[in-house]
């Protein structure tokens, strides 16, 4: 009876373990750039970190932890049917078995050097970040983010929980989620690679976008960086990972990925300058140094110490008309 | 190991279970015994404490939107908890009473009071005074916590009582610009005192293990639960200092202008960090390692089999005791550090994935070709096994840099901590709880509702937290008051589960109400031939001083 019980409940609990880990996949559509009910897995990616990290968790880490749980909980249940006082009234008195032992050491080493193998190599995704074509600042106040897009002349732009997004009543699932729609989002390039540097006004936040696998704590005096490269326009939703104080789930960041001619159009209407723009007119300054330079070799026969001055001249210019980048 | 029937005899004879009067027993105690129950009782009522305020976070997460901390809610009349900031509040309350105030006076303070003395054969633990005061530090500690929940402590000034800046306390969150008020210094003095008390405690059990055990009771023949008291001990003498040092120099950036750490001043937030969690990972460890003990005596008992690789299971604590204090930043993947070094914490992290193992199979080991007899506490370490490898394998995830930075300050966190603490410390608790009680309280309880009491909150418990895993791998950040309409399934469920983990509780009240009203006289060895340990020796209740004549240990295979 008692053991009739022990194993209804094991059981029960198995198939819903089964059941849920097993199925890495989902029993609802899922939503890109936000959130699903019901969902059992990982946001689905929208870049290609997330990819990377939504295989090595589905294809890597949770067969195997899938099969070293139902293992134990077989041998559990073994136990349990073979080993009950019934079924066994005499207990064995063995306490050693030097060879399993080993076993039980060895084999885990190697399973987690295996895991390591992949661990490692998408570590080193997420640290070499490819030559960024955009480059954004986001600083995490109590309680939203501002950004910068420091190269393009773009500062300061706020980006706050839409008022209506704050109710349940007045939010919009298609439009307006709730606790997730800003006023104005973090406008991006498609298919670009987008470097974040992410820091922190006031006290720790945390950026963090599920659909880019991205999350970068915003620190106080220091600057962190990450990256992402979007594949879809759209709008992906994430929000402060790190408690922040009374408003902490009223900070949400928005990405709004955009193809490039909108980003452009986004950033001139903004008061910045285009990457296009800025290399005219870099490619100007150079041009109109190098007039200057010409015209000095030109002059330069009358005195034989300023054709020497010329070129570093010249350089100085150039590097003076580029700002530097990073 | 030897049966020392001759000891039990030896206590009749003679006149030391003269008591003292009730206020000199129970306030002024200097025995292991009685302060083990005055622990035991205050780890329950701060439990029943942190286990309501998780209510209130169960309650308020039930659905989208605001209900319980929202002005006008029934928490903002009373003015307790007001507000999203009193939400804050609780949180932090909760992990605080649930870490400090429970599990480990529980662990330590209840369990290893009263049996590691008796376990290796010592009278008494071998600074009575310094064990009275390590409690009564706590009961102070414990009371400036919950003055704190009552003084200003939000940015909101008069109106938000309390610390909202979680366990973990981080600047600047939990300095003045985040939390002015003094709620925050009330819990640093809160932390010096447990503090205090716990390394007091810590260095009462290294002397009494290393000094006092009785003859013939080597280290090699110590039972695992002393072992996992010992390893415990050093965690705690090692890892508190660095604690205390951090919050005092909070304290000092708060009050006193000092800028440990305000970049403003030269400061870094992320020093703080490690420090914290330098001490905040052996912490948990702290909190687990005893019950591992407990599971093997448990296991061994009603198996009617010795512990399966005794010395691998006592070294493998002391591993992971070791390893412990070499993979803190692995709660900081996402802080800014290195490729290296975060690869250094990932692999680390993962070594300790071998000497956990080496437990749990060596736990089914025991089992195997026993004769398994399922009364209730083996039912608890039963499903401690089960639960406990659920959070280990989840904690393996986690280990990954790459994959924590989808999961790291989400409900999959949560999940996985509350896996190994809330389903796997709480399960020992409770199974050394039901495998002691009629050895403490010299009454039975009753079978029926211990195993009702297990079965509601197995149920409950994988309930509430089963489904959080979802709610991570979807990106549910933590201590969030409210969330988006994509979390609201799986949030429902769990708070489902909460009530029936809510229910499973009183069962467990109604259990020591129902023994203590029938008084079933105990009996010294209710267990049996697989109960062996020295415990068992004694009458039940033992003596009020035990072993006047120490037993000798002569048993050459005595590992248990």
């Amino acid at each position: 009876m008692r053991i009739r019980r022990l194993m209804a409940g094991t059981a029960a609990v198995m198939t819903a373990l089964a059941g849920a880990l097993g199925a890495g996949a989902v029993w609802a559509q899922e939503k890109l750039g936000q959130p699903t009910d019901k969902s059992l897995g990982l946001q689905p990616g929208a870049a290609p970190l997330k990819h990377d990290a939504i295989w090595f968790h589905d294809v890597i880490l949770l067969p195997i932890i899938t099969v070293i749980v139902l293992f134990v909980l077989a041998l559990l249940i073994w136990i349990v049917l073979r080993y009950n006082k019934r079924a066994n009234p005499k207990p064995a008195s063995f306490s050693h078995n030097t060879a399993i032992e080993i076993l039980w050491t060895v084999i885990p080493v190697l399973i987690l050097v295996f895991i390591a193998f992949f661990s490692f190599s998408l570590l080193r995704k997420y640290n070499d970040m490819p030559t960024p074509d955009v480059v954004v600042k986001a600083t995490g106040y109590q309680w939203y983010w501002a950004y910068d897009y420091p190269e393009l002349g773009v500062e300061g732009v706020e980006s706050r929980l839409l008022p209506e997004a704050r109710e349940l009543k007045t939010s919009d699932r298609k439009t307006k989620p709730f606790l997730l729609a800003v006023d104005n989002e973090l406008i991006v390039p498609v298919n670009k690679v987008v470097q974040v540097q992410v820091t922190g006004y006031d006290v720790i936040h945390s950026f963090a976008l599920p659909a880019f696998g991205l999350k970068t704590d915003a620190i106080p005096g220091r600057l962190n960086s990450t990256w992402f490269k979007a594949e879809k326009p759209g709008i992906y939703y994430g929000q402060c990972s790190e408690l922040c104080g009374v408003d902490h789930a009223y900070m949400p960041i928005a990405i709004r990925v955009v193809s490039e001619k909108e980003f452009d159009a986004y950033i001139i209407k903004a008061g910045g300058k285009t990457k296009a723009m800025i290399a005219a007119e870099e490619a100007a300054a150079a041009a109109a140094a190098q007039q200057a330079a010409a015209n000095a070799a030109a002059s330069a026969d009358a005195s034989a110490t300023a054709s020497a001055a010329a070129p570093a001249e010249a350089d100085a210019a150039a590097s003076a008309a580029a700002p530097a980048v990073q | 190991m030897a049966s020392n029937a001759s000891v039990v005899h030896d206590h009749h004879h003679d006149d030391h279970d003269h008591k003292p009067g009730f206020f000199a027993r129970w306030f002024l105690s200097t025995n292991h015994k009685d302060i083990g129950t005055l622990y035991l009782i205050f780890a329950i009522f701060a439990g029943l404490l942190g286990g309501a305020l998780s209510g209130l976070i169960r309650w308020e997460l039930y659905e989208p939107g605001l209900q319980v901390f929202v002005q006008g809610s029934l928490l903002d009349q009373l003015n307790v908890f007001e507000g999203k900031h009193g939400y804050n509040s609780v949180v932090t309350a909760h992990a605080v009473l649930m870490i400090f105030f429970m599990v480990m006076p529980a662990m330590i303070g209840g369990f290893g009071n009263w049996f590691v003395p008796i376990m290796i054969g010592a009278p008494d633990m071998a600074f009575p005074r310094l064990n009275n005061i390590s409690f009564w530090l706590l009961v102070a500690s414990f009371i400036l916590l919950m003055v704190s929940i009552f003084v200003p402590g939000g940015p909101g000034g008069a109106s938000e009582h309390g610390f909202g800046g979680g366990w973990t306390m981080y600047p600047p969150m939990s300095a003045n610009k985040g939390s002015p008020g003094a709620a925050f210094d009330l819990i640093i003095f809160s932390f010096h005192l447990s503090g205090a008390s716990s390394i007091l405690g810590a260095i009462n059990f290294i002397t009494t293990i290393f000094n006092m055990r009785a003859p013939g009771m080597t280290l090699h023949r110590m039972p695992l639960f002393a072992w996992s008291v010992l390893v415990t001990a050093f965690l705690l003498l090692l890892s508190l200092p660095v604690f205390a040092g951090a919050i005092t120099m909070l304290l000092t950036d708060r009050n006193f202008g000092t800028a440990f750490f305000d970049p403003a001043g030269g400061g870094d937030p992320v020093m703080y960090q490690h420090l914290f969690w330098f001490f905040g990972h052996p912490e948990v460890y702290i909190l687990i390692l005893p019950g591992f003990g407990i599971i093997s005596h448990v296991v061994s008992t009603f198996s009617k089999k010795p512990v399966f690789g005794y010395l691998a299971m006592a070294y493998a604590m002391v591993a992971i005791g070791f390893v412990g204090f070499i993979v803190w930043a692995h709660h900081m993947y996402t802080v800014g550090m290195g490729f290296n070094l975060r690869a250094y914490f990932v692999m680390a992290t993962m070594v300790i994935a071998v000497p956990t193992g080496v437990k749990i199979f060596s736990w089914i080991a025991t089992m195997w070709g026993g004769s398994l007899d399922f009364k209730v506490p083996m039912l608890w370490a039963i499903g401690f096994i089960f639960l406990f490898t659920v959070g280990g394998v989840t904690g393996v995830v986690l280990s990954n840099a790459g994959i924590d930075y989808s999961l790291h300050d989400t409900y999959y966190v949560v999940a996985h901590f509350h896996y190994v603490l809330s389903l796997g410390a709480v399960f020992a608790i409770f199974c050394g709880f039901y495998y002691w009680y009629e050895k403490m309280f010299g009454i039975k309880y009753n079978e029926l509702l211990g195993q009702i009491h297990f079965w509601l909150m197995f149920v409950g418990v994988n309930v509430i937290f089963f489904p959080q895993h979802f709610l991570g791998l979807q990106g549910m950040p933590r201590r969030y008051v409210d969330y988006p309409e994509g979390f609201a399934y799986w949030n429902k469920i769990s708070t489902i589960g909460y009530v029936i983990t809510a229910i499973g509780v009183v069962v467990f009240l109604i259990m020591i109400l129902e023994s203590v009203i029938r008084r079933r006289k105990a009996e010294a060895n209710p267990w049996g031939e697989g109960a062996t340990t020295l415990e068992w020796t004694l009458s039940s209740p033992p003596p009020y001083h035990q072993f006047s004549e120490l037993p000798v240990i002569k048993d050459e295979d005595g590992h248990h």
